[in-house]
């Protein structure tokens, strides 16, 4: 047909032609854009793709016909160009990738690290947001320091405000700047932009949390949907055999690793099928499982009984004046939450020798405990915050008392009470200041990530790098052999890595609201982060002997990802819906309570029904029903998901045995055919020769059969001659699969 | 061309070409203009750093070259990394883990085909029984029709549901 076209002129084409050539130079066009999918040999891919090419610039320009010509012309035009540019983008998306040959070196020695990316992009994206609005109120309209009481260091502090210990504190000038709650400002509307500071600070705090719910739950669904949701026992040695070896490894010793693991978990698998586990002394094991869990109980209440200790005392130190005390004294409360941190889990992993689990069902305990760890000692530091936050708004209350009385003293009586007079200036340093709690909880919760970072870094320089020199440099001069005995190298653990990740953030999202700059230093401290550890990964560590995952999919870390971020809003949230603001400091100061600012916006900013409608939206009455409703909705969704999984099981179960059947069936056709051949060819052919028996087996090309002598009659077809489109296996497919369309539509 | 036939950009076509210059440099021109027909042997592409531990490096070289015996040729050399990367589609990756673990070559994966894939996965460290069980077992799970070999529509039945494969199939460069 290509052949006849060509012959005629392109303007004596009928309708019909037309519309034939056009479907089959659009057909072209998609076979060009999927060629790259198509499993075919390298020299075929690029026949057909010059062949294709050639065709469509042929037609392509005689298809446009007058007054539709040049429109046609312009499609394809910006057609070319969009595919150009998208090409260009993933040029460009592909290059943009950090750190992209560190990590194929170590993924060849380690395990799979790209799911440790989607966190990566959250956090990337958060000091984006908090970084805007921060700009924005230097920029559009800031006040710039030393022009207001909030953002200028008082009189008192001035001295020591430039001390390195009073900045590493996170006070002193550190204090009363960007950095911090109570530097910005609480007019409404600021600068010639009339930028709405306390609205924007509000929302993109609240936007910020919405916006990672999403991105950890949209992964959550999208790693749910990969995994085929579906029953994950059925296939276990063949996974094992064709999905455990991991193609990325390139590192002899990893690979011995590998290997050693396969090896043993193909023995642990066969030992439960042949289920010769001895079931010996049950009892004694419940017992000791429960006993490990009871000491865990009192290391987790131990731990959290000692923070909010030192706590307490801290504060008590606070009140008699930080200068009196030493180092340890005044950052006692960061350093001990950091060593413990350090040192529970290893106490965890002695505990669970007692246990006696399987090794996957191991991990998972200890990494539940350590969670539980992290949990109780944080949420201990907030309460015991929260007793500082109540200390700090009773000052408060003393302190407005003073403000006015110190006001009158500065007219000195000269005035009466009622009567107006031209305003003193006087020095911002000097006006006296209100107690910010904001700035407190935010300066605590640097100060804890400073002190978390620093732990981290010390414990990697002392336990990896430190560790890795004296069994190398020792191992000459020592009676055992340090490097395959007692210390030896430390294995990098990461579980253990990722939970620290994880439990990061948490803490960036608890004190984002109150330290808008946070996720900003956050994202300075991953980037030095990866750096190191990449170093000493590569020249410290050894990949771990038994190589585990938590879980099947990566959901388990998400899992706990979107836990944490839930615990960590709490408490930002209870804040903000109970604790009133300051009255002098931060975006809201002056409000009775934080949200108030939206009741503003609604009022002053948008027309009249929409507060209406709002506040009728807001309505109790209308709320509790629709919770209601939706928690109907997920029961029902849960119990039809359930009902598909059971009907899905089903079908599979008769899917075998039609298959079976069909089988069978197509095996007794072979048979009377073969035989009937036989008969055949004992007539017309001479029994001893072979093509005919030959040609009959080409016939019945890919049938499975167990009578007809399998491939050693044709030799395996080599790769130039293999037919395009689905293997030939068995003909009798399940469902037509996609690649058998095209063949149909060409005839 | 070549960019439109795999999934790589023209950037990480150019440091495949780099690679495998550096494979032979003497063999391998460095100017492709005129397409010449060089094709190195198998012993020189399983010497790369990437498929030096594998323990299916023979097959998967084999698999991809044009006489099924190794010798690659650019274009084929291009063609197995892409099929082999992470942006290749599942059903495409499904297709190629077929033809690596066949063995014999007969599109159909039998007791042979598993019971060499399983001594490679091992390197010889399982007895006889624990071999023979284990080749049963994963026939019993994965062959659907019952002719104790795996067709190519059982061995994607049975993969598509692995969590694992994806990740672990996947070659980079």
């Amino acid at each position: 047909e290509e052949e006849k076209v060509g012959e005629e002129k392109p303007e004596v084409l009928s309708p019909e032609e037309l519309e034939k050539l056009k479907e089959e130079v659009d057909e072209r066009k998609k076979l060009i854009s999927t060629l790259r999918g198509k499993p075919w040999p390298m020299r075929k891919k690029l026949l057909t793709l010059r062949e294709s090419h050639e065709f469509v610039e042929k037609y392509e320009g005689a298809l446009g016909k007058g007054k539709s010509r040049k429109l046609y012309a312009y499609k394809v035009m910006m057609l070319k160009k969009w595919m150009k540019f998208q090409r260009d983008f993933e040029n460009f998306k592909t290059a943009c990738v950090p750190w992209e040959m560190k990590i194929k070196e170590i993924e060849s020695k380690y395990v799979s690290y790209l799911f440790l990316l989607y966190p990566c992009t959250v956090l990337l994206v958060l000091p984006g947001c908090l970084l805007f609005f921060n700009l924005a109120e230097k920029a559009l309209m800031g006040r710039p320091y030393g022009s207001m009481p909030r953002k200028t260091v008082p009189r008192a502090d001035e001295a020591n405000a430039m001390d390195f210990a009073v900045l590493w504190d996170f006070g002193g000038y550190a204090q009363y700047s960007v950095l911090f709650y109570g530097y910005y400002n609480s007019q409404r509307a600021i600068g010639w932009l009339k930028f709405r500071m306390p609205l924007s600070y509000f929302l993109v705090g609240v936007g910020t949390v919405a916006y990672s719910y999403m991105v950890v739950i949209r992964t959550m669904a999208r790693n749910a949907n990969e995994d085929g949701g579906g029953d994950n026992n059925s296939f276990n040695f063949s996974w094992k055999m064709f999905t455990s070896w991991d193609y990325l490894i390139g590192n002899p010793e990893t690979a011995d690793n590998k290997f050693a693991s396969i090896t043993t978990s193909f023995k642990e698998a066969i030992l439960e099928e042949q289920e010769s586990r001895k079931d010996d002394n049950i009892h004694l094991t419940r017992f000791l499982r429960v006993l490990a869990n009871f000491l865990v109980l009192c290391c987790l209440a131990g731990s959290g009984y000692l923070i909010y200790f030192v706590v307490r005392r801290s504060q008590k130190f606070a009140l008699e004046g930080l200068e009196s005390h030493s180092w340890w004294e005044r950052n006692e409360v960061n350093m001990v939450m950091s060593l413990l941190g350090m040192f529970c889990p290893m106490l965890f992993d002695v505990i669970s020798a007692l246990e006696n689990y399987h090794p996957r069902i191991a991990l998972q305990w200890q990494l539940g405990r350590i969670f539980a760890l992290f949990l109780g000692n944080l949420y201990t530091f907030i309460i015991a915050l929260m007793d500082e936050i109540n200390l700090k708004r009773e000052e408060e209350e003393v302190l407005k008392l003073n403000m006015t009385i110190w006001e009158a003293s500065l007219y000195n009586g000269t005035l009466g009470a009622n009567s107006t007079a031209p305003p003193i200036t006087v020095h911002p340093a000097d006006i006296p200041r209100g107690p910010c709690w904001e700035t407190m909880v935010g300066q605590e919760f640097v100060r804890l990530i400073v002190s978390d970072t620093m732990t981290t870094y010390i414990t990697l320089l002392i336990g990896d790098f430190l560790r890795a020199v004296l069994v190398r440099f020792l191992n000459y001069c020592w009676c055992w052999d340090l490097e395959a005995g007692f210390p030896s190298y430390s294995e990098f653990d990461v579980s253990g890595n990722v939970l620290g990740l994880i439990f990061n953030q948490g803490m960036i999202w608890m004190g984002a609201f109150y330290a808008p700059c946070l996720p900003a230093l956050n994202v300075l401290r991953l980037h030095v982060s990866m750096y190191l550890q990449c170093w000493a990964v590569m020249c410290c560590n050894v990949p771990q002997e038994r190589v585990f995952k938590a879980s099947g999919s990566n959901n388990f870390y998400m899992a706990m990802l979107l836990v944490i971020l839930f615990l960590s809003t709490l408490p930002a949230i209870y804040t903000i819906v109970t604790i009133p603001p300051s009255f002098d400091c931060g975006p809201f100061s002056g409000k009775s309570r934080m949200f108030d600012v939206i009741q503003e916006t609604l009022e002053s900013d948008f027309p009249a029904w929409f507060g209406k409608v709002f506040s009728y939206a807001s309505n109790p009455g209308l709320v509790l029903p629709f919770l209601l409703l939706m928690v109907l909705a997920i029961y029902y969704l849960q119990s039809t998901s359930k009902s598909y999984k059971q009907a899905n099981l089903e079908l599979k179960k008769k899917l075998q045995t039609v298959s079976r059947t069909i089988n069978k069936v197509l095996t007794l056709i072979q048979y009377l055919l073969y035989s009937l051949c036989g008969t055949c060819t004992d007539i017309v052919c001479p029994p001893e020769s072979t093509p005919c028996k030959g040609g009959e087996h080409r016939a019945h090309q890919g049938k499975s059969d167990h009578q007809i002598p399998p491939s050693a009659t044709s030799p395996p077809a080599p790769r130039g001659h293999r037919i395009p489109g689905p293997l030939p296996g068995n003909q009798w497919q399940p469902a037509p699969s996609v690649q058998r369309v095209p063949n149909s539509q060409r005839h | 061309m070549l960019h439109d036939c795999t999934f790589f950009t023209r950037k990480e076509i150019l440091q495949l070409h780099g690679r495998f210059h550096e494979l032979a440099p003497h063999l391998v021109p460095l100017d492709y203009t005129n397409q010449p027909d060089i094709r190195l042997p198998l012993a020189l592409i399983v010497s790369m750093p990437e498929l030096k531990e594998n323990p299916f490096r023979n097959r998967i070289v084999e698999v991809f070259s044009e006489d099924g015996q190794g010798n690659l040729s650019f274009n084929d050399f291009v063609d197995m990394f892409s099929a082999l990367c992470e942006t290749a589609p599942r059903e495409l990756k499904t297709i190629y883990a077929f033809k690596i673990y066949d063995f014999n070559v007969d599109n159909f994966l039998c007791k042979e085909d598993l019971e060499k894939t399983l001594n490679r996965l091992t390197k010889g460290e399982l007895t006889p029984e624990e071999v023979n069980l284990v080749c049963t077992k994963a026939m019993e799970e994965a062959d659907l029709d019952g002719d104790s070999k795996l067709s190519f529509s059982d061995f994607e039945n049975m993969i598509s549901k692995a969590p694992d494969f994806l990740s672990t199939f996947h070659l980079r460069i």
